[in-house]
């Protein structure tokens, strides 16, 4: 509390320094309309260009690294349990072992880009629906171990009913490693990722399900990629369709996919995405070194758009513009009181 | 769990606490702040940040620039060629524009505003934080415990508006605590206390609202038509803030967000996009086994 001894009201005669009128002491008043200025302005001010929200301290090789692998782990369990429901051995395989590797990759990521990386087991300290990481966690904790276990079990061939019950249960959480971390990067202040937040999961779903299909194509023989070269050609259209709608959807932020390198990243992952659907589509049942080709275009055209999609909210965060375009309402995007 | 948008009337009530004291926060009224720098200064001093970078931004003579993980109370500057109110800028001698004769209008303002943490009844920050490391105390308050924060960054990009980040030769995630340990003590916080204008006011939340409509219909009585608060609507987006502010221009000049919100508000609504997203993977990947069947890949 402020230790001067003023009331609210100024003592008499005399009001506190907090309460001077502006211009009161400078003698000479202007006649002085009471009317806003009328200076022109710029479409939007700013603090000197300076950001207003403050741009994500992840790594992208880590955090859009994860995003990507996360997605390629959660739909290769699907696809192994439906693989292994068929009878397709080869494609089982390749979906559990590629699995258990992406999600060994994701956690040494995630481990990594922590600040303080030996405090990693904090992140299950608590359990909190209001923080997608802390869910994410949890979601982790659930598949990892059910997916290093089908994994195992199958090149083993030790306890096959654990392994099918394995293969059960990673098939069951895998989808949720797939999409929670749309839900993750979208519960943030960045307008390119907050804007589209109805959009991002189903791209990151349609994403991961070509991508496992790549993964299909490229380890598993020709005569059982049928539902792998379905799966790729599903999860490209998919991730365009989606595409584009998340653009209309962003408006004016979604300027950020048009120049730099997101707009360099989703192009490259739109040509590697597409280029390798259709060719898995038209000859990846009769060549197997050209299906390879494909599900390896596939899986790296799923990581050019994860890293687009982390690029872009970067340059959206970056920019006040776009802070402040979404919140005026004018120039896209969602208005930010749209909700009562 | 409390309730993650709305009005909410007793915050660290909802929070857990029993029997706590009424809410504490900030109001800084920038129309009577001098740019002088004491509640950075201060703020430094008492909790031991380190230094923010001893930079020269040539863009104004504020070259701390902005709120971060070593800055938890940052003094903006802005000049500006239009009046302050009814002031006279007093650049005209004998009848003479001084200005004017530089070629320039006499019209001038400097804008000054101390930024701070603004202790939002609904945080992104501690809605985000997977560890439990942000807490809010029993004054309403938002402080880290940064014996639990692992670094993980959620906070930084959560927060809508751009105070909180990372220090980086430590790895966790720094902010301003409105002096927990003075105001557990029932002193002021160290900037309130040293800012000489009284431009930073500190006390229960409650008392400063009132305080400043008052002192905003002052100030649009004296000509001042700009005068405006800021976070201080406890139905704006945030639920309102506990640390808020009386502008003399819109907030994006000063470099603070028009229309904050807590995107925890729209996570419902997130969790239901990804979980049909899942579903739909699932079902995709099903059709892909049902048309598989009949392109080839023998059984």
């Amino acid at each position: 509390m402020s230790e001067a001894q003023v009331t609210r009201a100024g003592e008499r005669n005399q009001r506190p320094g907090r309460e001077a009128s502006p211009g009161e002491q400078g003698g000479r008043r202007r006649g002085g309309t009471r009317e806003r200025s009328m200076v022109p302005r710029a479409e939007f001010g700013s603090y000197y260009g300076r950001p207003i929200i403050k741009e994500p301290t992840w790594s992208a090789r880590d955090i859009a690294g994860y995003l990507f692998l996360g997605g390629l782990a959660g739909a290769s369990s699907v696809m192994a349990a439906g693989a292994q429901l068929t009878g397709r051995p080869a494609l089982a395989r390749a979906g559990k072992v590629g699995g258990l590797t992406a999600i060994g990759l994701s956690t040494g990521l995630l481990i990594h880009d922590l600040g303080r990386p030996e405090r990693f087991y904090n992140m299950l300290r608590v359990f909190k629906p209001t923080s997608p990481m802390s869910m994410g966690s949890w979601i982790l904790a659930m598949y990892g171990p059910a997916a290093g276990l089908a994994a195992v079990t199958d090149v083993t061939g030790w306890f096959p009913r654990t392994g099918r019950a394995a293969t059960g249960w990673a098939a069951l959480t895998g989808p949720a490693v797939a999409s929670y971390t749309a839900v993750l990067i979208s519960d943030t202040a960045v307008p390119a990722w907050h804007g589209a937040y109805r959009e991002l999961p189903f791209l990151f779903a349609g994403s991961a399900t070509a991508a496992a299909g790549g993964l299909g194509l490229l380890a598993a023989p020709t005569g059982q990629t049928g539902p792998a070269r379905a799966a790729a050609v599903l999860g490209a259209a998919t991730e365009l369709t989606v595409n584009a709608k998340m653009r209309r959807a962003l408006g004016r932020t979604a300027e950020v996919y048009r120049s730099g390198r997101p707009a360099r990243l989703s192009r490259v992952a739109q040509v590697l995405t597409v280029g390798g659907a259709v060719t898995a589509a038209l000859a990846g049942r009769r060549h197997r070194a050209v299906a390879a080709a494909s599900g390896l275009a596939l899986l790296a055209g799923s990581a050019c758009t994860r890293f687009a999609v982390f690029e872009a909210g970067r340059a959206s965060a970056a920019d006040p513009v776009y802070t402040v375009a979404a919140q005026r309402g004018a120039g896209g995007g969602r208005p930010g009181s749209d909700v009562p | 769990m409390g309730r993650i948008t709305g009005e909410l009337h007793d915050v660290a009530g909802d929070a857990g606490h029993r029997d706590h004291p009424p809410r504490m926060g900030f109001f800084t009224d920038t129309s009577v702040c001098i740019g002088c720098k004491a509640c950075e200064v201060a703020c430094k001093e008492w909790n031991m940040v380190p230094e923010d970078g001893l930079t020269f931004t040539g863009m104004s003579y504020d070259n701390t620039q902005g709120l971060g993980a070593d800055t938890w109370r940052h003094v903006a500057f802005i000049e500006q060629r239009r009046p302050i109110g009814e002031q006279d800028p007093g650049l005209e001698y004998d009848g003479v524009d001084v200005l004017g004769l530089a070629g320039e209008r006499a019209d001038l303002r400097w804008l000054m505003a101390s930024d701070v943490c603004k202790h939002c009844t609904h945080a992104a920050c501690l809605d985000v934080c997977p560890t439990g490391s942000l807490f809010r105390t029993e004054f309403g308050t938002v402080v880290v415990q940064e014996d639990i924060c692992n670094g993980c960054g959620y906070c930084v990009p959560a927060c809508p508006y751009g105070v909180i980040d990372q220090r980086e030769e430590d790895g966790r995630v720094w902010k301003c605590t409105l002096c927990y340990d003075r105001i557990s003590d029932g002193q002021e916080p160290a900037c309130a206390k040293a800012c000489p204008t009284d431009s930073i006011q500190y006390g229960p939340l409650d008392e400063l609202r009132e305080r400043a409509a008052e002192r905003v219909e002052q100030l649009h009585d004296a000509g001042v038509a700009d005068a405006r608060l800021y976070g201080h609507d406890p139905d704006d987006g945030v639920g309102g803030d506990g640390a808020f502010f009386l502008l003399l221009d819109e907030p994006e000049t000063y470099g603070l967000p028009p229309d904050p919100f807590v995107t925890t508000r729209d996570l419902p609504s997130m969790w239901r996009h990804g979980a049909v997203a899942a579903l739909t993977l699932v079902g995709g990947i099903a059709a892909a086994f049902a048309v598989g069947d009949r392109i080839g890949g023998r059984r």
